[in-house]
């Protein structure tokens, strides 16, 4: 009897190696494609591709810059946007919302994680745009048109438009992790906060947020990774122009987007070799990303575990 | 349940005006089952009350009332009088955040913040910690764990985290937490139930030692602790209070027979 259950242990603990394995293989598969693929983009341009803000087809000129930096500041802004928001959130739902409602709007918030790209897209396009550029945009022109974040003609589709929607997606993920990091606070801290007379303002931040908060440090990272990703939305609202420009209401471009963009059209292998180059840039940024996350991670938790 | 008579051989009149809480008509309740029936007692000034019982009679519930914790779990609710200097802490204009502060607790559990240092877990109740000067904050911090017996062992450990210590030392970093805030009194619940005999016996000590500045309330399975560090003795069976007394009494001469079948160790 016992017998018969190791060898299924066995069994079982060699299917799942195996199936880890061919996952690995099928990620350095895909980079060595990628690298592969690239290389006559990389001979032409060399190092040169990274920092030349040029992408004119027409001239067979190819430079990722405007692409890395739409895709990085789209990002970082959705990042700013979305963390308050979700935090806040978070923490309503697991402290502050009356008992009754916690589950329910919990359930909705993680349900708009699940909503198609396409379809925020499309309401970016017809709704947020349009708000932005009659409402929100001449506002921040007019009370902080003084920064050079907020110069230049609102015109609805830009890099501050993609910034919104990409945040309202990710706020679901970084919201229910958050929340569920908050819930797994154990209620002894919290009264220990209580006990020497701390608000339950006071309880929140600063003691059960800093207990979780390498749950949250992973909740933000997840998030930022699909921000960096993300294509349908973005390529909606963003203006698909290559530009590099303070100016949060100027059009800008991804990575991602570029890739969907123009790849169809790519009709020579230099193009096409350079939007594989540009991909593989993508991938070594989320790579690089995760990397930095798990470290940090890591070290949170050795740390936690040399003071626990 | 007729066997159970209550009496009382001390009121709150014979403490006058020693008397720290009076509490009247104390009922609670978790959701619709109650676990606390109308409990009538009275905390000495500058004395230690212990308040033993079996498992689940209510004992945590009632020192959870006497400092507004109890209403934080969810569902969790309590009626009557629980009379602080002379005023109901559950009346309407009352601040639970600053009678809090006045009446510390320290858990069965130890539960430093382990995201904070030993220094910043005696502090952390300090109000504008953050607007006292370092200094002021140093001698603080030195004569809170001085107090709780602990300074010694932790002063070359300031800056690591609260959780590193071992738990008889965190127990007093959580008494040292709970004394920086100086409140009046300090509620122990079990204290010393997770802790090794050494660390037991150092926590006692200093107990003895607290009794002097503050009042203390503090429940224990351990029938020799509780004859040992306490003047007055409630004892608790089923949510009611049974009989409450001098510990010499309860422990040598109790008033009622299921009080002495549970100090002689042959309650069924
Ligand atoms: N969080 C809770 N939710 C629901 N019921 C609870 C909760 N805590 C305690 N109770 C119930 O209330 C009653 C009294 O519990 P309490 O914790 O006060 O007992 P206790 O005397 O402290 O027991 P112990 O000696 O085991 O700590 C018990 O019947 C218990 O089941
Ligand atoms: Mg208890």
């Amino acid at each position: 009897m016992k017998n018969v259950k190791l060898n299924k242990d066995t069994a079982f603990k060699w299917l799942t190696a195996f199936l880890a394995f061919i996952l690995l293989l099928l990620g350095i598969g895909i980079l060595l494609k990628l690298i592969i693929s690239s290389r006559l983009s990389f001979d032409a341009f060399g190092l040169k591709f990274l920092f030349s803000r040029e992408w004119d087809p027409v001239q067979r000129l190819f430079g990722a810059l405007p692409f890395v930096w739409g895709t990085f500041v789209s990002a970082t802004l959705a990042l700013i946007i979305a963390l308050p928001i979700s935090i806040g959130i978070a923490v309503f739902l697991s402290e502050l919302a009356p008992i009754w409602m916690r589950k329910p709007v919990s359930f909705i918030i993680e349900l708009l994680a699940a909503i198609p790209s396409v379809i925020y897209g499309l309401w970016g396009l017809f709704v947020l745009a349009p708000v932005m550029q009659q409402w929100v945009e001449p506002l921040l022109g007019k009370y902080l048109g003084f920064l050079p974040f907020f110069k230049g003609y609102p015109l609805g589709v830009g890099m501050l438009t993609g910034g919104v929607i990409i945040a309202i997606m990710i706020i679901p993920t970084i919201s229910s992790i958050s929340r569920e990091v908050l819930s797994a606070v154990p209620a002894h801290q919290k009264e220990a906060a209580l006990s020497i007379g701390m608000t339950r303002w006071e309880a929140i931040w600063k003691v059960m947020l800093p207990y979780g908060r390498s749950g949250i440090v992973g909740a933000i990272i997840l998030g930022y990774g699909r921000a960096l990703g993300e294509t349908m939305a973005v390529t909606m609202v963003i203006g698909n122009t290559p530009n590099i420009s303070l100016s949060l209401f100027d059009p800008a471009y991804t990575i991602a987007s570029v890739i969907a963009n123009e790849f169809t059209e790519a009709t020579y292998e230099l193009y096409i070799s350079s939007l594989i180059e540009i991909g593989l840039i993508l991938f070594v940024i989320t790579f690089i990303l995760n990397a930095v996350a798990r470290f940090l991670l890591w070290r949170m938790k050795r740390f936690e575990e040399v003071r626990g | 349940m007729q066997e159970i008579n209550k009496e009382f051989r001390v009121r709150s009149s014979e403490f006058g005006d020693k008397a720290k809480f009076i509490i009247e008509g104390l009922n609670a309740w978790f959701g619709r089952n109650q676990a606390l029936k109308n409990i009538n007692m009275s905390v000495k000034q500058n004395e230690v009350t212990a308040i033993i019982g079996p498992s689940g009679c209510g004992k945590s519930t009632f020192v959870r009332c006497l400092n507004r914790l109890h209403e934080e779990i969810i569902g969790a609710r309590c009626e009557g009088r629980v009379i602080f200097d002379g005023k109901d802490i559950y009346d309407p204009d009352v601040d639970p955040v600053l009678i809090r502060r006045r009446i510390g607790m320290v858990f069965q559990k130890p539960n430093p913040f382990p995201a904070m240092t030993v220094y910043e877990n005696v502090v952390a109740g300090l109000i504008l910690e953050g607007r006292k000067k370092k200094s002021e904050l140093d001698e603080v911090v030195e004569k809170f764990l001085r107090l709780a017996a602990l300074w010694d062992e932790v002063k070359d450990k300031l800056h690591q985290s609260g959780a590193r210590l071992s738990s008889g030392q965190q127990q007093r970093l959580c008494i040292a937490r709970t004394l920086a805030v100086e409140p009046d009194v300090i509620l122990f619940d079990e204290p010393t139930s997770a802790l090794d005999p050494i660390s037991t016996a150092k926590i006692e000590e200093l107990m003895q030692g607290l009794k002097k500045d503050y009042t203390i309330v503090i429940v224990t399975h351990n029938m020799q602790q509780a004859a040992r560090v306490s003047g007055y003795t409630g004892f608790f069976l089923l949510g009611e209070l049974i009989e409450f007394d001098r510990t010499n009494k309860i422990f040598t001469n109790p008033a009622n027979r299921l009080t002495e079948e549970y100090v002689t160790g042959r309650f069924g």
